[in-house]
């Protein structure tokens, strides 16, 4: 008996990834833990291991193929005593028992005499046709309108129930999913009463086809777009903006890190602000929430999210519960998610979920600049270049180092008193570092 | 009980329902007064495609020397052309019998009435051959079909002489030199576009201010000067005062935009519309709910009467076969406990004039009038190379969009070969194509067919060949 090698899900909510390395050709023998292939979602790469030892019998789904549906057999192992063995029957998930209505022998005219050959007798099947599953293995069954509506509102068709032949999704689904969707990634159906954005091409905006290169899309430009415009459209945004002076802070830092030499630790700006975050959002919880439909969801802790930049991207992994972490924990982990970032080795559970966001530009000289929410977070704090300005110090002109920090908040959750409170407790955190730890 | 179904009625509702039925494993029985495949294949939709044809290929020898050819003389025998057309009408006939036959199907004749009962209506049959017949079965489906409309009041009558229904229209003894035609639906065209391919002089009188009014207006317009090129008299928004019988003829009194006038003719043809056959069957006894003359249904062909379903043209429009055969097969489904939609798919509707008709869908207007958002398309086969070569150029295809999704929600064309043609948009709509699907099917070349995609994707600014 051949063993199916199936798609894994790197994540609960994975459906397809990119297929994008066999380590394994056929005639490969593998053992369990063998790495046997790199699969990418649009969020990270990982490795696949073989759970099986055995011979690699076939590949079947070739390296760079984008799209592939979770759970679909991407190569087949070679099972213990198995010669050459005869294609295996497909120890597939049942397939649609496509309950073949019996053909309508469509013969509105044949000749009275010239009778064609009787055609089978087809079955009776007085019983009910049920909608049969709309999967078949791996590809969901919808029609070109049905997938442009479920585009346009929103809504991911693995989710709806097809009521069209062989159970395929048809538009009348789609309207009937529509109605009754909670829609936590449409609200307040804006996009749906927006309408289709209508895309012209370059050549129509009078851009011609050569004087510019290419790149397609991946899967982690895709989500980019996809996220920020959902979260730029839908959700009602609104800056605050407020100057920090950080010499005490960048005092405490050097001498943190002084402290912390001997272990190899060293603290980034950065890495305070989270923690100082992490401790104002305690201090304010209400900053620290998400908008459902259902309510207002109150996160027990604060989980940040930072912004990584990479090399044609961008992602965000999560320091878990950062109200209960010292600041050695906290640089370690940003400086280990951040390199294992950089080289697309996240776990999907290292960069999915967080609470709150901290976006960091300073090093590249960028003063205050406003980031999009980072769904369904309630704010995102961007964090502006520390820089000697000049202030006003008891009506006298002094020098300070100041860092410009803004908070993007959706206003169903977080009104403006709200992220005013939460600035002004991270004001002083941030100014006099010590009293975070009081 | 003898029965699990008895459908009354042999047209292309009752026949394809009770094949149907048989294949669902219920035990059928059919009731037909007159001829298997009811107006369809006897009086309707096959018999008329026969004098077409006729009349279309004796209109062509007019033209042989366009593509070079040269013969002297044309006639032809009408009483022969009304025999091929008889013919083929007797030989779909038989054709029903065979396949009532090999399904195993119990064909009654005789003439159905119904008595109350439970679980559904007793079925008392006047038989042909005499005597009666009572029986019963779980469900009664009625398939009864629908005959020309009359409006006495004005004489719209036939007499069976020389005002004339479909009926009369196609067995006459002779070609009639003259002929008005009333009503310019599909039934009142093709019989005047028939007529006049042999000969005759024909005036088509509309109520409405265009000819073919459930077509988009384009078409209607189209179609008009179209016919009128060869040589088909039209009077649009014309109401008919008074239809009688002269000596030698007829004579219409209508008035049209205010001017009253009077047409003389030899014959005159009630093309009106259809009424459904609901009387003298008992149907008021049982209480059934009927409408203008149609029974009234929901998607699955129920009546309020319990065990009692209707399909097809008794049961309203659009009055055509297709839709009676799938409003029958969806009916039965229903009955036998599959899941069953109704007949959700779009109908498409021809008429096989010269040039010929079809639509699917709606129309612009409608679609406009239904609030939606359109980007309508149009290509000519005036610029379509298989036409060119054919000789063919009348017409067009016009394709109509919703402009939000992308959905195509209607076609429309006019020209030589389009009730061949519209099938591939009636497969596309019932699939719920989007405009990038009509863009991507590949259209073989050279086929007239190419305007249907030229036209989809002049909707989007992108076509190529004008
Ligand atoms: C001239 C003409 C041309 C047409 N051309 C086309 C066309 O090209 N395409 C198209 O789609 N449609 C066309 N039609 C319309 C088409 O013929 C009808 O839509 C179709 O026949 C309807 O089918 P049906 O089964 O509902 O009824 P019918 O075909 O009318 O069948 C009903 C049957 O029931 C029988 N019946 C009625 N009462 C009883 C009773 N009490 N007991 C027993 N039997 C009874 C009748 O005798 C009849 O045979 C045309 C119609 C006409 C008149």
């Amino acid at each position: 008996m051949s063993i199916d090698i199936l798609m894994p899900a790197l994540s609960p909510t994975m459906e397809e990834g990119t297929l994008a390395k066999w380590h394994v050709k056929p005639g490969d023998t593998v053992k369990a833990g063998d790495v046997i292939a790199e699969i990418e979602t649009d969020k990270a790469t990982m490795e696949v291991e073989a759970v099986d030892e055995g011979e690699i019998e076939a590949v079947l789904v070739p390296e760079g193929t984008e799209g592939v549906k979770v759970n679909a057999v991407i190569a087949k192992l070679k099972g213990e005593g198995d010669g050459a063995a005869p294609p295996p029957v497909k120890a597939d998930a049942p397939k649609a028992e496509a309950a073949p209505a019996p053909k309508a022998e469509a013969a509105p005219a044949p000749k009275a005499e010239a009778a064609p050959a009787p055609a089978p007798a087809p079955a009776p099947q007085p019983a009910q046709t049920t909608a049969a599953p709309k999967t078949d293995g791996d590809r969901v069954f919808a029609s070109p309108l049905a997938r442009r509506l479920a585009q346009q509102a929103g809504l991911d068709l693995g989710g709806v129930t097809g009521s069209g032949p062989h159970g395929r999704i048809i538009k009348a689904d789609i309207e009937a999913a529509r109605g009754k969707a909670p829609a936590i990634a449409q609200p307040a159906g804006a996009a749906a009463a927006a309408g289709p954005r209508q895309v012209q091409s370059l050549e129509q905006q009078g851009i011609p086809a050569g004087s510019y290169d290419l790149i397609p899309l991946d899967g982690m430009r895709k989500t980019v777009a996809r996220r920020m415009t959902d979260s730029f459209r839908d959700v009602p945004h609104f800056p605050l903006t407020i100057d920090i002076e950080i010499d005490g802070l960048l005092a405490a830092r050097a001498k943190i890190n002084a402290l912390l030499e001997k272990d190899g630790v060293k603290v980034s700006v950065n890495d305070m602000v989270i923690k100082a975050c992490a401790v104002a959002l305690k201090r304010v919880p209400e900053a620290n929430a998400s908008y459902t439909p259902e309510g207002i969801a109150m996160h027990h802790h604060a989980d940040i999210a930072m912004a990584v930049a990479l090399d044609h991207g961008l992602i965000t992994p999560i320091i878990r519960a950062a109200e209960t972490k010292g600041l050695a924990q906290i640089a370690v982990e940003t400086k280990d998610l951040a390199a294992r970032a950089r080289d697309k080795k996240l776990k999907p559970e290292e960069f999915q979920g967080g609470t709150f966001s901290v976006s960091n530009l300073g090093m590249f000289g960028i003063k205050s600049f406003a980031s999009i929410i980072n769904e369904p977070q309630g704010a995102i704090l961007s964090v502006g270049v520390g820089e000697k300005r000049p202030v006003v110090k008891n009506g006298e002109l002094a020098i300070a180092t100041v860092m410009t920090v803004t908070l993007t908040c959706d206003h169903r959750v977080v009104d403006g008193s709200v992220g005013a409170k939460f600035l002004s407790a991270l004001k002083p955190l941030l100014e006099e570092p010590l009293t975070m730890i009081v | 009980m003898d029965f699990d179904v008895i459908v009354i009625g042999a047209g292309p509702g009752g026949y394809v329902t009770a094949i149907r039925a048989s294949q669902l494993g219920l035990k059928t029985a059919i009731i037909e007064r007159e001829n298997l495949g009811g107006v369809c294949l006897n009086w309707g939709c096959i018999p008329t495609k026969a004098l077409l044809k006729s009349g279309e290929l004796y209109e062509q020898l007019d033209h042989l020397s366009d593509y070079g050819l040269a013969i002297t003389g044309r006639s032809y025998d009408f009483t022969k052309v009304i025999e091929r057309s008889r013919g083929v009408a007797k030989q779909l006939s038989s054709g029903v019998a065979f396949l009532m036959k090999k399904h195993k199907i119990e064909v009654i004749e005789g003439s159905a009435k119904l008595e109350k009962a439970a679980p559904a209506p007793k079925v008392v049959v006047a038989l042909k051959a005499g005597g009666s017949r009572t029986l019963t079965a779980k469900h009664v489906i009625l398939a009864t079909g629908a005959r020309a409309r009359t409006i006495p009041a004005v004489g719209l009558v036939p007499d069976g002489e020389r005002i004339w229904t479909y009926r009369e229209a196609m067995v006459p003894k002779t070609a009639p030199k003259s002929m008005i035609v009333i009503g310019s639906g599909a039934i009142g065209i093709e019989f005047a576009s028939f007529y006049r391919a042999l000969g005759a002089e024909v005036t088509v009188i509309e109520a409405l201010d265009r000819i073919l009014p459930v077509e988009d207006e384009e078409v209607s317009k189209a179609a008009q000067k179209a016919f009128e090129k060869r040589g088909l008299k039209f009077r649009v928004a014309a109401k008919v005062s008074k239809l009688s019988k002269s000596k030698t003829g007829v004579s219409v009194a209508l008035e049209a935009k205010g001017k009253a006038e009077t047409l003389e003719a030899e014959v005159a043809i009630v093309a009106v519309g259809i009424d459904g056959n609901v009387e003298d069957m008992g149907l008021e006894a049982l209480g059934l709910k009927i409408d203008r003359g149609h029974v009234v249904i929901d998607r699955h062909g129920v009546t309020n009467v319990p065990g009692l379903y209707a399909i097809g043209d008794v049961a309203g429009p659009p009055w055509l076969a297709h839709k009676a055969s799938h409003e029958g097969v969806h009916c039965i489904e229903h009955i036998a406990g599959l899941k069953d939609s109704g007949l959700t798919a779009p109908i498409p509707g021809c008429t096989y004039a010269n040039p010929q008709v079809a639509s699917v869908g709606l129309t612009e207007a409608a679609a406009k009038a239904a609030g939606i958002e359109v980007k309508a398309g149009r290509f000519p086969f005036r610029v379509n190379g298989k036409a060119i070569a054919a000789g063919e150029t009348e017409g067009f295809v016009k394709t109509v969009f919703d402009a939000k999704t992308g959905a195509l929600i209607g076609a429309h064309m006019i020209g030589a070969e389009v009730t061949e043609m519209i099938q591939g948009f009636a497969i596309a709509m019932t699939l719920e194509a989007t405009e990038e699907d009509l863009f991507e099917t590949v259209f073989a070349h050279p086929t007239l067919s190419e305007a249907m995609h030229e036209a989809s994707l002049d909707a989007y600014g992108r076509v190529l060949h004008i």
